[in-house]
């Protein structure tokens, strides 16, 4: 990483100390008379030069973005409809990335080829329909199968309602906290408002709909892996938006309407962890966690917390007020027989409204 | 016809008006201006002032992603009360983007941009003397001079500059006491834009009455320049767009200050409920979005313009499929209106819409893809002058490709909901529209230079480090942003160490950081051959680029009314480089690879019916 930004620098510095000294030759020679401000044949070849170096300097920075970076692509989704996300994206990129290195191959190249030179005749070239049709017709039909594919996938994952085994949960918004409410044993979540919120019934459950007496509200999202979750997600204030990345899962968080998503997870926190890009991922950060808190105590402040173990988070993706950055949820994926024992122990609604 | 003959008429009007009025005083010269190349002018010293300032903010927050709780000196100068010992505080973090943001979208690519160029551009290209009403241009400008005066005060206001993001969602933007940059920040953000809005389209009315009305003889609208199209279609899309975002802003104001229930519904805030109900946020979205896209291309067709004609000029080489151009244009024009959707995927708004919206979104692709193919074409068996103006717009043309790739990637709602309000939004839009408007503005400085400061030139060399540098830079700061994007990094974010699990990505946000540092290091270069070669800038000839439309007819010193005699007519369409005579043995003028549009067809020549 340094050392990339050391070459970029360098590079930089490199190309500008250059050309200012081409500012200084030309600026005594050649730029006398009316002319003097338009390129002649020495900055077409400079600049023809220049334009492959800036190509050559495009596609190390693709290649090298694509090598060093792609790392930071999330991990293998942990949704079911994730897999699919994952391959359109795949493809999708492939088809952008060929199209980039040959646009950006021709535009460059074509600039070098055909710098101007005196006596060098243009071609006098208005038109040809049958290569716009080409290049017309081929994006259509690329296009045309990356839009059918997407939207046969967009369908999917959006059109869940029908089944009656996904267990429901409300995901409730407020700055700058999320709160789970779980439907409970009869799978109804009991009507809510935000005229109802009173003391400890902060969700605004409505006291008097006995749906909503069975409910669960929890800081934490648990969820049985392998089931399928219908979120209803409800705002108490602004918007929000909740941003599940692992599970390529994101859906607004809008007050005055219920909006949801639906998912079903497939890995567990527990797996997750084990995984080698996990394991990689917080090797790393544990080794600049590790160095910055050196710094930190060398300074006499406490060191960072340390950070071995991996969780699934719920991240507020909408600006919603001055610590926007810092709303999140823990989310556990477990087994059934996990979550089940982890859902006995919360309080339902109507037994915490009775304390 | 008739449109023709009244134009020449009323041309003939303005000319013998002209002689009275030679003898302007200093405000009615300089000030309070009637003339569209004075005009032209005062829109791009205040694009480029604001430019200035849009720019140093995304400097400062750069800085605070770059190193977040580091104490920076920077930061108590430029922050103050908001940068207590020197550390940013979150709340002005978020006015910083949101007021980046809307600096740089309306004021800087709008104002600055189509403002400066059509109102330069559309009476000296198509022969008129004037715009079609010079009073409703001047008012055009002050109001946008006013509405970015009121945007620069609200940074001075007590609770702080609006912060809700540049889309302004409410409820956040309408409730004071969700962040206190809602409350006086926010409304003068609002009156702002709705002066704004009300200069934009006095100005659209008057392009589009000038390009319709006003061309000189022989000026088909088949044979404007590229130029022209881009400034009339975009004219067109604001004056379609404009109003809706007035209305939203309007019915905003209502909600916030009337105690109207438009976007809001069932809030609870500050430990009471609001009396609020049955508003949507979602119809907020539509209504800003209605205008956000098309604001897009209204950002970007003039740049494309531009960028057009500089292309074909600096190739020596008619621009590839004139008529595809033209149709290009028009069919992003038309899609461009019914795609906003695609910024609301997951706003909560029907799936099946979204299914829609994904299926036009896709479809603009195909126009846009026709340009750059036909750009590239240009290019081929050319005699590239490489002139500043020339880079940039290859440069345009390179960041549009590469920002405009990762629009399908943003357009498709399946792929878009796990990258939506990332930093890979962030990456796309700056390329494709940032960047890339910025280009076309820089080229069209470089190329019209001359023409706005009476023949004076920009300084090539310097020109060409402004470029080569910001090319490098802005590719240095973008392309990596889309990774971090793609590793699910919101935007937004005040800090990204609030957890750990984004620690790995900081190397590659202060590499960003570095890279902005820089690119926005090199712009002084631009700012000082700007301002010296106001002064001190060489003379060039009438027509330096050696380029075939009417504007380079006219002489070095400016005059009101353009032409000092009659206005020239047209024969041909604008780019006739390079043609050749009927043996192929010679160009068609001897010895001059170019034709301007006022010289008649030569013997046995014919015109090319593009």
């Amino acid at each position: 990483m340094i050392v990339f930004l050391v070459l970029i620098v360098i590079v930089l510095f490199a190309v500008a100390i250059w050309q200012m000294s081409k500012i200084y030759a030309l600026s005594k020679g050649n730029s006398k008379g009316e002319d003097g401000e338009v390129a002649n044949g020495k900055d077409n070849r400079i600049n023809s030069k220049l334009m492959v170096m800036f190509m050559v300097f495009l596609y190390f920075l693709m290649f090298y973005c694509f090598w060093n970076y792609s790392k930071f692509y999330l991990p293998e989704a942990s949704s079911e409809h994730g897999s699919k996300y994952d391959n359109l994206m795949f493809i999708s990129i492939a088809v952008i990335m060929i199209v980039q290195v040959v646009t950006q191959f021709l535009l460059h190249f074509f600039a070098y080829k055909y710098k101007g030179e005196k006596g060098r005749r243009a071609l006098f070239y208005a038109d040809n329909d049958k290569l716009e049709f080409i290049w017309t017709i081929i994006p259509v039909i690329v296009l045309a199968g990356l839009i059918i594919y997407g939207l046969f996938t967009w369908s999917e994952i959006m059109n869940f309602e029908d089944n009656e085994d996904a267990m429901v949960v409300e995901l409730y918004a407020q700055r700058f906290n999320w709160k789970a409410r779980y439907a409970g044993e009869d799978n109804i979540l009991g009507d809510a408002n935000v005229r109802f919120i009173e003391g400890l019934n902060q969700l605004g459950i409505d006291p008097s709909d006995p749906d909503g007496d069975d409910d669960v509200v929890t800081t934490e999202l648990h969820l049985p892996v392998g089931k399928q979750v219908i979120f209803k997600l409800r705002s108490q204030d602004v918007l929000h938006s909740a941003y599940m990345p692992h599970f390529r899962a994101q859906m607004n968080v809008v007050p005055g309407m219920i909006t949801q998503f639906s998912l079903t997870p497939t890995i567990t926190t527990k797996e997750i962890r084990q995984t080698d890009y996990m394991q990689e991922k917080m090797r790393t950060i544990q080794e600049i966690r590790t160095e910055k808190s050196k710094e930190l105590v060398a300074a006499g402040e406490p060191a960072l917390d340390a950070y071995d173990a991996f969780d699934y988070y719920l991240l507020c993706n909408k600006i919603c007020g001055s610590s926007h950055y810092n709303m999140q949820m823990k989310i556990i994926v477990e087994t059934q027989e996990e979550y089940d024992a982890w859902i006995k122990e919360q309080k339902t609604f109507s037994e915490s409204m009775a304390q | 016809m008739s449109a023709n003959a009244t134009a020449l008429e009323h041309a003939h009007d303005e000319h013998d008006h002209g002689h009275h009025d030679h003898h302007q005083t200093f405000i009615s010269k300089y000030i309070f201006s009637t003339d569209h190349k004075m005009i032209s002018k005062q829109y791009l010293i205040t694009g480029l002032i604001m430019g200035i300032i849009g720019i140093a903010m995304s400097i400062l927050f750069r800085i605070q992603l770059a190193w977040p709780d580091k104490s920076f000196t920077l930061f108590e100068i430029f922050l103050g009360k908001w940068a207590p010992d020197g550390v940013m505080d979150p709340s002005i973090y978020l006015s910083l983007v949101t007021i980046h943001g809307t600096i740089m979208v309306f004021f800087v690519l709008t104002a600055g941009l189509s403002g400066t160029f059509s109102n330069l551009l559309i009476p000296l290209q198509i022969g008129a003397r004037d715009m079609a009403s010079g009073f409703l241009n001047m008012v055009s400008y002050w109001l946008f001079f006013l509405s970015s005066v009121i945007m620069i005060s609200s940074l001075f206001v007590e609770a702080g500059p609006a912060a809700a993001g540049w889309t302004i969602y409410p409820p956040l933007s309408a409730l004071p006491n969700s962040i206190s940059a809602s409350g006086a920040g926010m409304t003068l953000w609002l009156v702002s834009m709705a002066i704004f809005i009300a200069s934009s389209l006095l100005g659209s009315l008057n392009y589009v009455v000038t390009v319709i009305n006003l061309r000189t003889k022989g000026m088909s609208m088949t044979r404007l320049p590229l130029t022209i199209w881009a400034f009339f279609v975009t004219a067109i899309i604001g004056i379609v767009s404009f109003p809706v975002l007035l209305s939203a802003a309007l019915l905003l104001i209502m909600d916030r200050s009337f105690g109207t229930s438009f976007f809001l519904s069932d809030i609870y805030i500050g430990g009471e409920v609001l009396h609020n109900h049955g508003g949507s946020p979602v119809l907020f979205e539509h209504l800003f979005w209605f205008l956000g896209h098309p604001e897009v291309y209204i950002v970007l067709l003039p740049a494309l313009g531009i960028s057009s004609e500089v292309i074909a000029t600096n190739s020596r080489k008619p621009i590839f499929g004139y008529r595809a151009m033209i149709a290009s244009i028009l069919a992003i024009a038309f899609l461009s209106t019914i795609v906003w959707g695609h910024h609301m995927f997951v706003s909560g708004m029907n799936p099946f819409l979204g299914s829609v919206f994904t299926f036009t979104t896709l479809l603009i692709a195909i126009p846009s893809a026709v340009k750059a193919f036909n750009y590239i074409t240009t290019l081929w068996k050319g005699n590239l002058q490489f002139n500043p103006a020339m880079l940039f717009s290859i440069g345009l043309v390179s960041t549009f490709i590469t920002g405009g790739l990762t629009g399908i990637i943003l357009g498709d709602s399946t792929l878009d909901i796990n990258v939506h309000d990332t930093y890979f939004v962030v990456a796309h839009f700056h390329l494709v529209m940032g960047i890339s408007a910025l280009y076309g503005l820089f080229a069209g400085v470089y190329h019209w230079f001359p023409k706005m400061f009476q023949g004076r030139m920009l300084n090539k060399n310097l020109g060409y480090v402004h470029f080569w540098v910001t090319a490098i830079g802005s590719y240095a700061v973008f392309f990596p942003m889309h990774f971090i994007g793609m590793a699910g990094l919101p935007r937004r974010y005040y800090s990204n160490t609030a957890f750990p699990y984004f620690d790995d990505l900081a190397d590659v946000n202060t590499m960003i950081t570095i890279a902005a540092i820089v690119t926005a290091a090199v712009q002084f270069v631009f700012l000082y051959n700007f301002i010296s070669s106001i002064f001190y800038g060489k003379r060039g000839t009438k027509n330096p680029w050696k380029s075939n439309t009417l504007e380079w007819t006219t002489e070095h010193k400016h005059i009101h009314g353009n032409w000092e005699g009659a206005i020239p007519e047209v024969y041909r369409w604008s780019y006739d480089y390079s043609k050749l005579n009927e043996d192929g043995t010679d160009y068609v003028i001897p010895g001059q690879d170019y034709i301007p549009q006022n010289i008649p067809l030569q013997p046995g020549e014919e015109e090319m019916n593009h």
